[in-house]
């Protein structure tokens, strides 16, 4: 093993770590990361979406060599129950632009170039080593890992926790708690290849234009959970999350969940014939600002997933995981520079910046939803989308039935399934943790 | 057994790419004579279905297919009836496309 000393070791190279060893090499610090897999994105795995506004702060012209898929030109919202789907789809041409908004790509393939960007920065890269405890003083101060090479121990100054959402060594080392099976969500998701042609007409889409479809409904089987369909160029990723704890209480299988989302007649058209070439599974952090932890210690700091930085509301993670891991290369720059060490009480700093970005502003703006969402599963993910797919088929179904009966069943369909008081009391409950 | 195991998972684990290190499981069940309400929902929950029951009604896992998602961590590490590492580096799953 490496027997000299670094001024950061970045544990892990996904968004959170790649972005803050990347800073941490381009300020001049001496970097050390460290990751278990083969290569820098063989062990994540995410839909994906990428924003180009957080990536962009690190790699502004990321666009010249980056492996990107399709740039998003439609989003739908689908809620779906056995048999169809009510759909709410957002198209714009001006997400045609020079410089789009969100692209999908393939995380193996984007963290390897990721990790080229991190190395060419002069960060030492080293994978294929799995860090198995943090080294501590007998202050409790982290300085240093052991990994399982070797003479495996490596000192530090600081140790930047970019381990992922289980956080297997934060948690040993008692810096926080393993996380919740209520506050994560378990995700399997298939990579469907199709002709590119053929992938674009299904779509409607033109050269590099994505399109995105995210559904919630009877899917999930009463559980909360969420389905997704990202077009990439010759590929489409496909999968289903729901939480946890959900998954044991009800005995449903993950597999099971996303054969029945495959088979649903709006979504087993748009995979026919295709070519399934993976299947992964991944803990998607769901608790929102009530389940950030402690997020800066002795001689350590927490990023990205580890740190729970998720976004369930709009889905967005990785942007999450790049601006914190960015933001505690700064921080930790800062205190070099300064010639400070690396205390608790210097590396505050980190949770200051990321307090006043839009990491933790956004979070708390959503803090009461996880609540909201995951003790009313059976009425959001269950009850309102089969009470709309009804509604609407009433609506749309001309059976020599007077429209004003028509709405008397509808709106008595809802009284039945929520009562007034019900109704009211979640529209009130879901623009309160919305607000 | 309901309709939904009969989803054959081993067919969607032979598309990936796996390095296995022989001999070396990454998890371990807790010797146990009867399992924990935890330990038998894995036999459900665990989207690779690494766990089994043998004959004796005690809840196996064979960790060849695990995808390294922490699920099972999540739900039966605290109470102790499973013992979780990660592989050694370079072995495990290796996503191809993640």
């Amino acid at each position: 093993m490496i027997e000299e000393r670094f001024d950061a070791i970045v544990v892990g190279a996904g968004m959170a770590g790649n972005a803050a060893a990347l800073t941490l090499a381009r300020k001049g610090l001496k970097v050390l990361q460290l990751e278990r897999g083969e290569y820098s994105g063989s062990k994540n795995v995410q839909g994906a979406i990428l924003y180009s506004d957080m990536l962009e702060k690190l790699v502004p012209d990321f666009r010249e060599d980056a492996p990107l898929e399709r740039h998003l030109v439609e989003q739908r919202f689908w809620m779906m129950d056995d048999n169809s789907h009510t759909g709410l789809h957002y198209r714009s041409d001006e997400f045609n632009e020079e410089r789009p908004n969100r692209y999908t790509i393939i995380r193996a393939q984007f963290d390897k170039w990721f990790s080229k960007k991190v190395q060419e920065a002069g960060a030492v890269v080293l994978c294929e080593t799995t860090v198995l405890e943090l080294l501590q003083d007998a202050y409790g101060k982290v300085i240093g890992v052991r990994t399982d090479r070797k003479n495996g121990q490596v000192g530090a100054d600081v140790v930047v926790l970019a381990e992922g959402v289980s956080g297997l060594l934060g948690t040993r080392a008692g810096l926080r708690k393993t996380p919740d099976k209520n506050n994560v969500a378990l995700a399997v998701k298939e990579m469907h290849f199709l002709p590119q042609e053929i992938l674009e007409a299904r779509f409607n889409l033109r050269g590099d234009e994505g399109a995105v479809i995210e559904a919630v409904g009877t899917i999930s089987q009463g559980m909360t959970g969420m389905g997704f369909i990202y077009t990439n160029k010759e590929s489409i990723s496909l999968g289903i999350g729901c939480l946890v704890a959900d998954f044991e209480k009800t005995g449903q299988t993950p597999y099971g969940l996303l054969e029945k989302f495959k088979q649903h007649p709006s979504v087993a058209a748009l995979i026919a014939g295709s070519e399934v070439k993976e299947y992964a599974a991944h803990l998607i952090p769901e608790g929102g600002f009530k389940a950030i932890p402690q997020l800066y210690g002795d001689g350590w700091v927490v990023v990205g997933d580890a740190a729970q930085l998720n976004n369930a509301v709009h889905r967005e993670g990785s942007n999450l995981a790049m601006t914190s891991g960015r933001l505690a290369a700064e921080a930790i720059f800062q205190i070099k520079s300064r010639r400070d060490p690396m205390t608790k009480e210097n590396l505050a700093l980190y949770k200051k910046m990321l307090d006043e970005s839009f990491v933790m502003k956004d979070l708390k703006k959503y803090r009461d939803m996880p609540d909201l969402l995951h003790i009313q599963a059976q009425n959001f993910f269950l009850t309102y989308p089969q009470l709309v797919s009804k509604a609407m088929t009433n609506f749309l179904r001309v059976d020599g039935t007077t429209k004003r009966e028509k709405e008397k069943t509808t709106f008595r369909s809802f009284l039945a399934a929520r009562s007034l008081t019900g109704l009211v009391g979640d529209a009130v409950r879901l623009a309160r943790a919305w607000r | 057994m309901s309709a939904e195991s009969a989803v054959r998972v081993e067919d969607k684990l032979y598309l990936n790419r796996y390095l296995v290190d022989a001999g070396r499981a990454h998890i371990k069940v807790r010797p146990h004579t009867k399992p924990s309400p935890q330990l038998l929902s894995l036999l459900n929950v665990c989207p690779a279905h690494c766990y089994e029951m043998n004959s004796a009604g005690q809840v196996e896992i064979a960790t060849d297919g695990c995808v390294e998602c922490g699920t099972c961590r999540i739900i039966a590490e605290p109470s102790g009836d499973i013992e979780w590492n990660y592989p050694r580096g370079g072995y495990g799953v290796l996503f191809k496309f993640g």
